[in-house]
């Protein structure tokens, strides 16, 4: 067999390399587990001159945020990266960066939100934050955090856009494992994401401009007009950004993942981690002669509509598995998102939740396969009798 | 080769999420593709804790921790009887312990009555190799005599490339020949 020029790189030392290549001019950051070694390689690079970014070792989430927003404003390429509660801390700022359309970078190491008090991996931190208004990409594992990274700084920096994305990957089952890695060659990197052209920065004295003010009746709904704008506009944006990623690294991204969804009459939808040890269940299935698929939004904001709707496009059941709890009492964000764009689609697949995974529980194939059943048995039936149910829990 | 999984009981702070790293990255410099990854709970010294590598031919799309390891190596005995190390461990699996104590023996403490029981003085074998009691790598050692998952020689390697920048080269040398003592001196029953 011969070697495949992978290096043993954590999610996190993925992240951490990406944001070498790319030497933003300023990062702002506070560490927080599992996020940490993210903060701590950065900082390496810093320390050793391999890098020439601005670093702020600022004393809280908000600060960091707050220091991104300033210099992103003032014309530079900025970036952090948190998790969990650093993710609530730094809250009302996360909006005014989307809000004052700054295109800051922001890896996000997915964990559960206090309380209990809990450092392992759920998506609530950035599943609460899927309506402050920046994109969001979630990755299946440490390639993907290393790619999303690179790619996210041309999606938010694109003229059509111009809005901050956060990079996600799940909290030490991707950050904290070590697997090998492809990268990419420092300037390959640096020839994608380019020299950053700021639009109207705050430190162009001859051209002044003016961020954040008072915004009141007369004006606010028409700037959130164009915020919302922006967002629709990523969706035509992303794919010739993926086009050329492709082109440049020869690594296809999309917004959705099709795994073997083709003649698939059943169907399992999960982001990040989760989706590829569904794809060893699918694989067994397959096996057997079961028409199953899974299908995993790699972007989630904005919500790539048609291509799920495209991709589930034959499948008599479906079953959506959210690692948070909206507390709706209607399901998951995952899942009633992907419900509310089934109701409009020709397809009407019968649909089910699963929360799973809270706190860091761990997802078994086990546990996939009995969603599976579970599938097959409402495929028979025609019918969901319970739309709502907890995977992996004691009740 | 079909995916190999291992399974490493350690406490923290005797280097099981490191010997679990070094192995991993062992194979993948071999062109293997691999996963390392601790179980992380409350991380405090000396707390029983677990450790995982898989080795594979094909890409690894689990993120499941390991349920039914092929292999389970306990790095502190003083955990056998505490907690069920041979939990999950099929007819063939095999399991790799550091003690003074011959397999037979170890095999009655364990009621392990499948596959195949090793035992190694690992912690003798750092004493007197590093003069530490570090016996996580004399456990890698006596592993690719279990199981031929990589060569000692690309395992030292790997070890060469990791340590020594950080402990010198005396310390590397003296795990090195840790690694390859415990390799001749396990016994397996």
């Amino acid at each position: 067999m011969t070697k495949k020029n992978l290096v043993p790189f954590t999610g996190d030392q993925a992240v951490a390399y990406a944001m070498k290549q790319i030497d933003p001019d300023v990062v702002a950051a506070y560490p927080i587990t599992p996020q940490t070694e993210i903060v701590i390689n950065f900082s390496s690079y810093v320390a050793n001159g391999q890098v020439s970014t601005e670093m702020i070792p600022v004393e809280s989430e908000h600060s960091a945020m707050s220091a991104c927003v300033g210099a992103s404003a003032a014309g530079t390429r900025a970036m952090t990266a948190t998790s969990a509660n650093g993710l609530a801390l730094m809250w009302e700022v996360v909006y005014i960066a989307a809000s004052t359309r700054l295109p800051i970078v922001m890896p996000v190491v997915n964990r559960a939100l206090s309380g209990p008090i809990n450092i392992h991996c759920d998506h609530s931190d950035t599943m609460g934050a899927r309506d402050s208004g920046w994109l969001q990409i979630y990755a299946e594992n440490a390639q993907e955090a290393y790619e999303n990274t690179i790619l996210a700084v041309r999606i938010a920096e694109h003229k059509d856009i111009l809005l901050p994305v956060m990079t996600c990957q799940d909290g030490f089952i991707t950050s904290h494992a070590v697997e090998g890695i492809e990268l990419f060659d420092d300037k390959k990197v640096k020839e994608f994401i380019g020299e950053y052209k700021p639009q109207d920065p705050l430190l162009d004295i001859d051209n002044p401009v003016t961020y954040g003010p008072l915004d009141l009746q007369d004006y606010y709904f028409e700037h959130k007009l164009q915020q919302s704008g922006a967002m629709k506009n990523a969706l035509k944006a992303m794919p010739e950004v993926f086009r050329e990623f492709e082109k440049q690294f020869g690594r296809k991204i999309d917004f959705v993942e099709s795994y073997k969804l083709e003649d698939a009459e059943i169907a399992l939808v999960a982001l990040s981690s989760t989706a590829g040890t569904a794809k060893v269940v699918v694989d067994e299935l397959r096996e057997k002669g079961v028409k199953a698929g899974l299908l995993r939004p790699r972007i989630f904001r904005p919500f790539p509509r048609e291509n799920i709707i495209k991709a589930l496009g034959k499948v008599k059941a479906v079953a959506v598995l959210d690692r948070s709890e909206s507390f709706s009492a209607e399901g998951g964000p995952l899942y009633t998102e992907i419900k509310a764009a089934l109701y409009d689609s020709d397809i009407k697949p019968l649909a089910i939740n699963y929360i799973y995974g809270l706190g860091g529980r761990d997802i078994f194939p086990a546990d996939i396969n009995k969603v599976f059943e579970d599938l097959q048995n409402i495929v028979k039936e025609r019918k969901v009798k319970t739309p709502l149910n907890y995977l992996g829990s004691r009740e | 080769m079909a995916m190999i999984e291992v399974r490493w009981h350690g406490r923290g702070g005797q280097g099981a999420k490191t010997a679990s790293q070094f192995l991993g990255e062992a194979a993948l410099n071999t062109g293997k593709y691999i996963q390392a990854f601790p179980e992380y709970g409350p991380e405090r010294a000396g707390a029983p804790m677990r450790s995982y590598t898989r080795i594979s031919d094909k890409t690894i799309t689990v993120h499941s921790s390991v349920t039914n390891p092929d292999i389970v190596v306990v790095i502190d005995p003083t955990l056998v009887g505490s907690i069920d190390v041979t939990e999950g461990l099929g007819d063939k699996g095999v399991i790799l312990v550091n003690t003074d104590k011959i397999p037979q023996e170890m095999r009655k403490e364990l009621n392990f009555t499948k596959g195949k029981v090793a035992t190694v003085d690992a912690t003798k074998i750092s004493l007197e190799t590093l003069g530490m009691p570090m016996p996580n790598m004399p456990m890698l050692g006596a592993l690719l005599k279990v199981n031929n998952l990589v060569s000692i020689e690309e395992l030292s390697e790997r070890v060469r490339a990791k340590f020594s920048k950080k402990i010198g080269e005396e310390k590397t040398n003296a795990n090195i020949e840790g690694i390859k003592r415990a390799y001749k001196e396990v016994n397996i029953g």
